[in-house]
């Protein structure tokens, strides 16, 4: 009912407007007026509309520059990144000057040389000196953005320090993780055939892992036994599709498991120690003024690593590792601080599509002074097994480590959350109003749900 | 049409006179100004869908999880339950909307349209070199255009990975329902769009160089003719890369080849590819990518320094450095793809070669800048809607080129790369501009296409509702990206749990946004009435409309074939001898010879 009367309106107003049309022409045809000949009237009216689109355009930017800022994520968080804000910033600030200078130059001259009858347009086709101005401007401007951009780039990406912690971000639909390279600083090595989401999701390689990988692939579920019975017993039907889906199944499956044999035929154990001490988290736990490399991973399909207060961003590639070095300056705390914001955490976003959840795809990131981060390892490296426990350094400690850095869900949404600003600024309203003084109350007790940690 | 339908017959021309029927007229038009007239309404159709899709999403994106019966009217129960817009089809939407607008919209239609219609216009020539060809060039681009409009229909959707579907999302249709079939209808569409797109381009490039008019020396041509020919080049060396990446991932797809696979499991099951890069993918793509945005650009400011010198009544300032940055931008798209791979663990030292190149791509541009507001300068500007939409393009290629340069710097890239950043960038400079350009085209030379005249106060009411609207759109998302909220999310909750301030900011954004979409696209129901009440009932056109130079007003109204009756003009000068001292009147058309004594330019 509700389409229909839309389609109604839309209907009717496509008339009225053929109606007018028609009154127009008619008139138009009484006054003689066509349509390819502008009046003065109509062409003074548009320059003055140029000249009042500039100022809307320059106004609103002003506004929108003071209301919001130019960066929304505040100041950098990491060492490289306070290079790139200033450079940002240095760069904006020429941009924004010619913006300015040239949209005003562009809307003064449309609005200034409109058509003024009797006085003609001024032939000049061209000025070779003029034109040379132009283009070594622009030259020089850009060899010193240029040349300032490639230093800092270098930098960037520069080999990360002898002494860089190596911490691994591993990325599949639609989560992260973080592997710790532990002790000996050296992440353990992988293969993806090795994966096994409940014991060893992340495909660490040691001699274990390989032979359970093999048993799993041959005697599983649905692995290459269960697959052949099930497509030999002759009581069961299958639908052609889910029969050719087992077969392929199947197939791969065979292909995979002589990759596995010799995979144990060269292992030798050598690397075991390496994957065994790494750790793993699903919260990024960085300590402050600390060197890092990052190495990046994907289960699937290609993901980025965005973590926009540290200024870092990478892909992760399928069947390659990318890297990124970084080295955060500024704790969780002292951002909250400056935030001036209880809650806020450092976070780090998918920022390459990657299906469905993508916009849901997060870790929260930490970053700690030195001595809450050695608590938090070292309760990390009491929850292994002592088999694991591969430390050089001296003892553990009994340590325990209670952090208020957790995972919120998303709570409110945007109506919710303008429904609750409306109640808030009626119920400010009523209180200036002096009707009662009752306080307004806001959200109620923050929950602390910790999260666990899985190794 | 109807002008045409009426007048066309008994007309007297080379060919002699031949009756022609419904469907060789309208159809299987070989006809240039007929094709490039079923080129403007098969992208107008296409045009209208691509915004009605990208309204569904700004709504989601503006009022998340809220009852629309808007998005239930459009999308039903399967991909709007209870009137939300599901997750898959969030990026369903976002995929086509941006396939349909770049390549549907802004190539086949920006080009297809006025390449056909003016190039053997204005070069002086009967026709395009093959007419048969071309029409073929149209109809693969029709069935291409049905095969993507058909796969929104699909029982698991459109392609969902984006309008660069970079694999292995888009080659797995485990990891997105929308890789199944709809990535295959894609991959066909783009492919037919491809052979299309590279026919045409070849007829474009063979006409131009072969069958100019006597006279019409390559330093006589029009810049729109100049910008259609570099086009076309571009087009022919880079979209057969582009033909290849899809055949490869077509066989990735289908016959179990790993040339962008490695080492992947999806959905629990592990498949055995091995030794395959997804950024081979990425360098084959931005291959054609890059140029791609300039074959979407240049015609657009062909056009428009055709329409700004007309409406000026100055000579386009600077001719010879015209040309010369349109061959620059063309040589120089080929060699800056790398600036879209930043991030992507590409070799940095690669980098720095591509954030070197990019930046130079900014000289040629700026210039052109320059260049038109100096054609500005001490003019005498006519307001036709055709000259308002003109210097939009202008502002928008201004204000949406400045912060190419902040990408360009790989340094910085890092820190925006894949936010709302980079879609104001695009939208800017390349939605924005084409756009307009594209308008500004369709009001200059409707007189010649249709024989009739459109209205001018709809054109202007037209124009400042879209250059509003459209700034209004893409401005805050700059504020949006600096935030660092990633473009293609479904909805920026997840900002709600870390930033509270930064959340409400985004949010406030993005309902101002929304709202100037709407705006924007209820402006355009003006233009389609504007345009096809125009077809049909329009005031009748005048020879030369625009008191402009070029050979196609000196044709008749009334289409005919081989567009001049008798003999092909001769061409005696540039096309931009406005308000040229000494002549009685401020235009001199191509075909005037010069008199005695007076100089070229
Ligand atoms: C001054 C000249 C320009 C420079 C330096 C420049 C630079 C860049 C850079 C570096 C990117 C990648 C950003 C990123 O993904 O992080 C980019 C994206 C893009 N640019 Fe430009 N650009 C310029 C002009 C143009 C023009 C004229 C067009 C179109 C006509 C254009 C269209 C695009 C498009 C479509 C993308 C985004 C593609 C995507 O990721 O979906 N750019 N530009
Ligand atoms: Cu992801
Ligand atoms: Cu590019």
């Amino acid at each position: 009912m509700a389409k229909l009367f839309v389609l109604l309106v839309i209907i009717l107003g496509v008339i009225a407007l053929a109606q007018l049309m028609r009154v127009y022409e008619l008139s138009s045809k009484l006054t003689n007026k066509k349509e390819n000949e502008i009046s003065n009237r109509d062409n003074r009216l548009n320059a003055k509309l140029m000249l009042g689109f500039m100022l809307f355009l320059f106004i609103g930017f002003i506004w929108m520059m003071l209301k919001y800022g130019w960066t929304g994520r505040g100041p950098a968080a990491s060492v490289h990144g306070e290079q790139t804000d200033w450079l940002l910033n240095l760069n904006f600030v020429i941009i924004i000057l010619v913006f300015f200078l040239t949209n005003a130059l562009l809307f003064v001259f449309a609005w200034k040389y409109v058509k003024k009858p009797g006085v003609p347009a001024f032939y000049y086709p061209h000025n070779n000196k003029l034109e040379m101005v132009w283009t070594v401007i622009p030259a020089v401007v850009l060899a010193v953005i240029i040349i300032l951009g490639l230093n800092s780039w270098n930098e960037v990406t520069d080999k990360a320090k002898d002494d860089a912690i190596r911490v691994e971000l591993f990325s599949y639909q639609f989560n992260w993780n973080a592997r710790y390279a532990g002790v000996d600083n050296q992440l353990g090595k992988y293969d993806y055939k090795l994966n096994d989401d409940a014991a060893n999701p992340l495909a660490l390689m040691t001699t274990e892992t390989i032979d359970k990988a093999i048993e799993n692939m041959i005697t599983g579920p649905n692995g290459i036994e269960d697959l052949e019975n099930k497509l030999n017993d002759p009581k069961k039907v299958y639908s052609e599709e889910m029969r050719t889906d087992m077969e392929e199944s199947l197939a791969r499956k065979e292909q995979l498991i002589r990759l596995l044999y010799q995979m144990k035929a060269r292992n030798t154990g050598k690397y075991d120690k390496r994957a065994k001490d790494d750790i793993i988290t699903d919260t990024l736990y960085l300590c402050k003024d600390q060197n890092y490399e990052l190495t990046f991973r994907s289960k699937d399909v290609i993901h980025s690593a965005y973590i926009p207060h540290l200024r870092t961003q990478m892909n992760t590639v399928p069947g390659a590792i990318t890297r990124f070095k970084v080295t955060p300056n500024m704790t969780t705390q002292e951002m909250r601080e400056i935030k001036n914001d209880e809650d806020f955490n450092f976070i780090l976003m998918c920022n390459k599509i990657c299906g469905g959840a993508h916009y849901n795809m997060n870790m929260v990131v930490v970053v700690m002074e030195k001595e809450e981060y050695d608590v938090w390892m070292k309760g990390e490296w009491k929850k292994m097994d002592g088999e694991k426990r591969l430390m050089k350094r001296g003892k553990i400690h009994e340590a325990t480590f209670e952090h208020t850095y957790y995972k919120k869900e998303p709570t409110k949404t945007y109506p919710e959350i303008q429904a609750e600003k409306a109640e808030a600024e009626a119920a400010k309203a009523k209180e200036a109003e002096g009707e009662d003084g009752e306080e307004p109350t806001d959200g109620g007790d923050v929950v602390d749900n910790e999260d666990g940690q899985t190794t | 049409m109807g002008a045409v339908a009426h007048e066309a017959h008994g007309h007297h021309d080379d060919h002699g006179h031949h009756e022609e029927s419904f469907v060789s007229k309208y159809i299987f038009s070989q006809d240039h100004k007929m094709i490039g007239k079923q080129f403007l309404m098969t992208a107008v159709f296409m045009g209208v869908v691509a915004m009605l899709l990208s309204i569904l999403f700004r709504i989601q994106l503006a009022w998340p999880g809220e009852e629309s019966e808007f998005l239930s009217f459009f999308l039903g129960d399967q991909w709007a339950p209870n009137g939300v817009l599901s997750e898959d089809m969030y990026l369903g939407l976002v995929t086509i909307h941006g396939t349909i607008m770049v390549f549907f919209l802004l190539t086949g239609g920006l080009s297809g349209t006025f390449s056909n219609l003016l190039i053997p216009l204005q070069v002086g020539a009967r026709d395009m070199a093959s007419g048969f060809l071309n029409m073929l060039s149209y109809w693969f681009f029709f069935i291409s255009s049905v095969l993507m409009f058909v796969s929104l229909f699909v029982e698991t959707g459109p392609a969902m990975a984006g309008w660069t579907i970079y694999p292995p999302l888009s080659a797995l249709p485990t990891a997105v329902q929308g890789s199944g079939l709809g990535m295959t209808l894609w991959l066909f569409s783009m492919s037919i769009f491809i052979a299309s797109s590279l026919i045409g381009s070849l007829n474009y490039i063979v006409t131009v160089l072969n069958l100019r008019t006597k006279g019409m020396s390559m330093t006589r041509l029009p810049l729109t003719v100049w910008a259609f020919f570099v086009t076309a080049i571009l087009g022919v060396l880079s979209f057969p890369v582009l033909l290849s990446a899809a055949v490869l991932l077509m066989m990735d797809r289908m016959a179990g080849t790993s040339f962008y696979l490695s080492d992947i499991i999806v959905q629990g099951e592990m498949l055995t590819q091995h030794g395959g890069s997804p950024l081979l993918y990425q360098h084959l793509f931005w291959f054609l990518g890059h140029p791609e945005v300039y074959i979407v650009l240049l015609p657009a400011l062909g056009l428009s320094s055709e329409i700004i010198s007309t409406n000026s009544r100055k000579p386009i300032f600077g001719y010879r450095a015209m040309i010369g940055s349109i061959l620059a931008i063309g040589f120089l798209s080929f060699i800056v793809w790398g600036h879209h791979m930043f991030v992507t663990g590409m070799n940095p030292f690669l980098g720095s070669v591509f954030v070197f190149t990019t930046l130079l791509i900014a000289i040629p541009s700026a210039v052109k800048v320059f260049n038109y507001i100096t054609t500005l300068w001490k003019g005498s500007i006519v307001y036709t809607p055709a000259m308002l939409f003109a210097i939009g393009l202008v502002s928008t290629f201004i204000t949406g080129g400045v912060t190419g340069i902040i990408l360009a710097d790989s340094a910085l890239d890092i820190a925006i790369h894949d936010t709302y950043f980079v879609v104001a960038h695009f939208h800017i400079v390349m939605g924005m501009s084409a756009v307009l350009g594209m308008f500004a085209g369709v009001y200059h030379w409707f007189p010649k296409m249709y024989g009739k005249m459109m209205n001018t106060r709809l054109g202007y009411a037209h124009f400042w509702i879209t250059l509003i609207g459209a700034y209004g759109v893409f401005f805050p998302m700059h504020f949006v990206g600096l935030a660092g909220a990633p473009r293609r999310y479904y909805d920026y909750s997840v900002y709600e749990t870390f930033d509270g301030d930064t959340f409400e900011m985004i949010m406030d954004l993005n309902v101002i946004v929304t709202i100037f979409a709407i705006i924007a696209a209820l402006g355009q129901i003006l233009f389609l009435f504007n345009f096809f009440y125009s077809i049909f009932r329009g005031p009748k056109a005048p020879q030369n409309p625009w008191r402009s130079n070029t050979l196609e007003w000196t044709t008749p109204v009334e289409h005919i074939h081989g567009n001049w009756p008798g003999e092909l003009p001769t061409v005696h000068r540039w096309p931009y001898d406005y308000s040229k001292p000494g002549q009685e009147e401020d235009f001199v058309p191509q075909t005037v010879p010069l008199a005695e004594g007076e100089e070229e330019h």
